[in-house]
């Protein structure tokens, strides 16, 4: 029984109790997706990863610094501090093409792990494309929805947002990816594209950047984003792994 | 209106109603984010003494959202009796709390007083009172439902099995749902939460569902929980559906964001109805709710998030359902902070929506990001059983692969059973000997848990 799903059947009991067993993977587990959450982001070595890949990457703050604070108030982390906001402005040109936002979210840990993988394998897509990352900016203490203020005062038609995603017990290192186009303050979840799920045991950071470039891509040739958007770069990715490298 | 309360040489000053039961209400995230919450201690006190002097006919008088602007405050004034209120209509709210806590004030009279209550009564009262009158007095009401076997009798309670799989796979869903009956859950309902909103994959859902209940003559009923419409559907084409499901507010514009009218949840019924697939009663309609989702879709209008929970209640109530689930600790940190407000919360929504006369049963939940363990949970769920919960969840191992929070187990109820001694609905008990799952005592059988017969043939 326990082949044909992922969720937790033929425990076994003992009285009514859970086995010693089953009890401590499921704390152990949890203590995972705690660890998480409460992770330090790993700005430095993200910087290091990005100076690597021939970025020079910003750094930004919202204005809920405190991981507590973070975690009760939302709207907090949907905004820029007052520094971050002059910092940017001060960097913004003409308009530029795609601002690419890596951010902490509600996994930390997932963002360390995975978040240079990524970029390194979005780049050369993006390039074939004929996309260049216009700024790549680090964010501390931020929700998806921050993308917006920062893509909005860098004047980028569109701005991808990598950020750990809320842990859950199977996967506490999970990433995904927000892509809004046209980003500006107020933008509703359903104005974006999400490529969610990318980690160890899900997709892989090979396939993400494909789904994020073709949606990219997509996005800035329609100028649309969002429901209105479907992603079909399944089929795409299939013809291209099918292709004699 | 405005209501005053002089604590030293300290003016407290509410604007409304609506200010005043914001300020009384316990700490928690939701309302603080919402910036309704009080400035200190003390002044949640002071609301708190301004709400015990308040008469409850002035919930006659003042809407906390006016009456030609929504829906449901309408569905709450033209729906109130005053007949059934006439016991209670002299008091003010701290009284009401002395009088539900008396020994006059018993379960049948309570039954009696439900119509007369309106939600934002019950909220009130439930502001004024401490964990321990909750469960005390929650424990006197009796409301009892049926579908297919009957739910909510006194020293039992239910348990929905909830077989989740990240992606429907009827066969992992399986698996779940007899992972569960082998340990004596699912009597409320078996419920899974769809991955797909895809009506040929929800339809391929009931279809399975039908079949194990019919196939092992298990008295119990099935329910995807996926939009009204979507069944509304899916009975047009003739499919077996037994409960029908909607997750529902206490605001029309909360309701609204769930796609969601009053008219169209009556005909949602109606339609339930009209297949007539109960066998012991007809109680056809499954709620969802939760503290925090009006504030969630931005449609709050300033009130808090448990008077507005109460308010899902009084929705929930006039459809007469089978079941009504607050699932308390799903929606997040930002709305309920930690296990102590989590707590809190559980028991207050069991409160209010027992004392309103509807079936409630708690989603005792949490996820990854609120600052709650399973410790926190066992306390909830005991504190719960404790006040009579009408069904709590089972879900495999608590951890529910497919939403990513952590529930209740099969193995949680076992222990309240053992605990309170508490039967299940008494069909399903009954259908647990027959099969020889559980011994005449109701207790499992030493060998329950391994594969019998019938249900190795439904994986083979």
């Amino acid at each position: 029984m326990r082949a044909l799903t992922p969720a937790r059947v033929g425990l076994g009991r003992t009285g009514a109790g859970l086995p010693t067993e089953a009890l401590l993977d499921f704390t152990l587990d949890h203590a995972r997706a705690r660890d998480a959450v409460h992770a330090a982001f790993d700005t430095a070595g993200l910087i290091a990863s990005l100076h690597a890949l021939g970025l020079d990457p910003l750094q930004v703050s919202s204005r809920a610094p405190v991981r507590r604070d973070y975690l009760r108030r939302p709207d907090l982390g949907r905004m820029l501090d007052a520094d971050s906001r002059r910092a940017l402005a001060g960097r913004a040109e003409g308009a530029c093409g795609l601002v690419l936002v890596i951010a902490d979210g509600l996994s930390p840990a997932a963002v360390n792990l995975h978040a240079a993988g990524v970029t390194g394998q979005l780049l050369p897509l993006l390039s074939e494309a004929g996309i260049a990352a216009g700024h790549v900016v680090i964010a501390s203490g931020a929700r998806v929805a921050l993308g917006d203020e920062i893509g909005e005062i860098l004047k980028s038609r569109m701005v991808a947002v990598l950020i750990g995603e809320r842990p859950g017990l199977s996967a506490p290192d999970s990433l995904g990816a927000y892509l809004t186009h046209d980003p500006r303050v107020g933008r509703s979840d359903a104005e974006r594209n999400c490529v969610s799920n990318i980690h160890g045991s899900g997709l892989s950071s090979a396939e993400a950047a494909f789904k994020i470039a073709w949606l990219i891509r997509e996005s800035l040739a329609r100028g649309i984003s969002g429901v209105a958007l479907k992603d079909e770069s399944s089929e795409a990715m299939a013809a291209r792994l099918a292709k004699p490298v | 209106m405005a209501y005053r309360k002089a604590i030293d040489a300290t003016s407290y000053v509410f604007d409304d109603l609506r200010d005043l039961l914001a300020k009384a209400t316990p700490p928690r995230s939701g309302d603080r984010l919402a910036g309704i919450a009080a400035g200190s201690a003390e002044e949640t006190i002071a609301a708190r003494m301004a709400l015990a002097d308040l008469p409850l006919k002035q919930f006659l008088n003042e809407a906390v959202i006016p009456y030609e602007d929504d829906e449901v405050t309408r569905l709450i004034v033209d729906g109130h009796e005053a007949k059934a209120f006439a016991p209670v209509a002299s008091l003010t709210v701290g009284a009401f709390r002395d009088w539900l806590l008396s020994d006059p004030a018993t379960g049948e009279v309570l039954a009696q007083l439900a119509p007369g209550l309106m939600p934002e009564m019950a909220a009130a009262v439930s502001k004024l009172m401490r964990n321990q009158d909750l469960i005390q007095v929650a424990k006197k009401c009796e409301v009892t439902t049926r579908f297919r076997n009957t739910i909510g009798l006194r020293g039992r309670m239910s348990t929905r099995l909830q077989p989740n799989h990240p992606f429907d796979d009827i066969g992992g869903i399986t698996a779940s749902i007899l992972d569960g009956l082998l340990l004596g859950s699912g009597d409320a309902c078996i419920g899974i939460n769809p991955a797909s909103d895809d009506p040929a994959v929800i339809g391929g859902l009931l279809r399975r569902l039908d079949d194990i209940i019919v196939r092992f003559d298990i008295p119990t009923q099935g329910c995807v929980l996926t939009h009204v419409t979507t069944t509304l559907a899916l009975i047009g084409q003739g499919y077996p559906v037994d409960l029908v499901f909607q997750s529902i507010a206490g605001t029309e514009a909360a309701n609204r964001s769930f796609g969601v009218t009053l008219a169209l949840l009556r005909e949602a019924r109606e339609a339930g109805l009209s297949l007539k697939r109960g066998t012991v009663g007809s109680n056809v309609m499954y709620f969802e709710t939760g503290q925090g989702s009006a504030l969630s879709a931005n449609a709050h209008h300033g009130v808090d998030q448990q008077t507005l929970e109460a308010r899902a209640y009084a929705v929930a109530r006039v459809f007469d359902p089978l079941l009504v689930n607050s699932v308390v600790g799903f929606i997040g940190p930002e709305y309920l902070y930690d296990g102590k407000e989590i707590i809190r919360a559980g028991l207050e929504d069991h409160f209010c929506g027992k004392l309103l006369g509807a079936p409630l049963g708690v989603d005792v939940c949490y996820t990854n990001h609120a600052e709650a363990d399973q410790d926190d949970m066992d306390n909830l769920l005991t504190l719960l059983a404790a006040a009579g919960v009408t069904f709590i969840m089972g879900v495999p191992g608590a951890d529910d692969v497919m939403l990513n929070y952590q529930s209740t187990s099969f193995h949680d109820a076992l222990y309240l059973r053992d605990l309170f001694g508490l039967g299940r609905a008494p069909e399903f008990d009954d259908w647990l000997v027959r099969m020889g799952l559980s011994g005449t005592d109701f207790r499992l059988s030493g060998n329950a848990g391994q594969l019998p017969d019938f249900a190795a043939k439904l994986i083979a």
